[in-house]
């Protein structure tokens, strides 16, 4: 059965590298509600602008975008994040979560999917030629004791 | 992000602080190839204490940093690395190629 969703955000931004850092921001207050630590919060960030960047690199190269990002709590304490957008399509997933594979030039490390998967219990990246790339991924955060 | 450096001696120290993300990569890869150019330095300390973000595009930066030491015959230290920039540079296996300390 699938887990519940007991709350969630959505939001859709354009296809500019400005939105990153408003991106990750979102999502971390959202995850506040989970008190998480800081850093498993810079985790969730972190994560989520390596996938917020990839779309704007790689799905919009000569072009400005729609990016839907949404973050979902689900029961269990997990948090599910995702990030879609309708730009050119990844060919080859396998290929593209390879370490240090990047057509991004220089600029960029090919680490984007790597640290993605590292900092997250799990990765989903759907995507269809010339249609658009899903990248799902939750991580759970670990219910602490306050007040010690 | 914000950058500031200091070079006396071949020696230079960049100095790093904000967000360091793909939105600021390139205008800092900028900055630092012409930080090198002007000083020529023989070692280059990247000072990343500021730093209240760091992703991928980080090891991006330092990598290039470290491609143009290597041209000039120096060497490319960074230090002071926050916890949050550390787990992605460890992620990388940076550590394997550049000195941080």
């Amino acid at each position: 059965m699938k887990p519940k969703t007991t709350n969630y955000i959505v939001f859709e931004c354009l296809s500019r590298s400005a939105n990153e850092a408003f991106a990750r921001g979102a999502v971390a207050c959202f995850a506040a509600q989970l008190d998480p630590t800081l850093e498993e919060l810079g985790d969730i960030k972190t994560a989520v602008s390596e996938a917020v960047t990839n779309a704007i690199v790689h799905a919009y190269p000569d072009t400005l975008g729609r990016i839907v990002v949404r973050a979902r709590v689900l029961e269990e304490d997990i948090l599910e994040i995702s990030v879609r957008d309708w730009g050119r399509g990844i060919p080859d997933v396998k290929q593209a979560r390879q370490p240090l594979f990047t057509t991004g030039g220089e600029e960029r490390s090919g680490m984007g999917f790597t640290i993605m998967e590292s900092f997250m219990d799990s990765l989903t990246v759907r995507s269809v030629q010339g249609k658009g790339t899903r990248v799902t991924m939750s991580r759970r955060i670990k219910p602490r004791r306050t007040g010690q | 992000m914000e950058m500031k450096y200091r070079a006396e001696n071949r020696q230079l120290t960049i100095r790093l602080s904000g967000e360091l993300d793909h939105h600021a990569a390139k205008d800092l890869m900028d900055s630092i190839d012409r930080l090198l150019e002007q000083n020529l330095p023989v070692k280059t300390f990247l000072d990343m204490e500021g730093l209240t973000f760091m992703d991928s595009s980080g090891i991006a930066v330092v990598l290039r940093a470290k491609r143009r030491m290597e041209a000039l015959s120096g060497s490319l230290v960074v230090i002071n690395i926050p916890r949050q920039a550390a787990r992605v540079l460890e992620t990388a296996g940076l550590n394997r190629y550049v000195e941080l300390v």
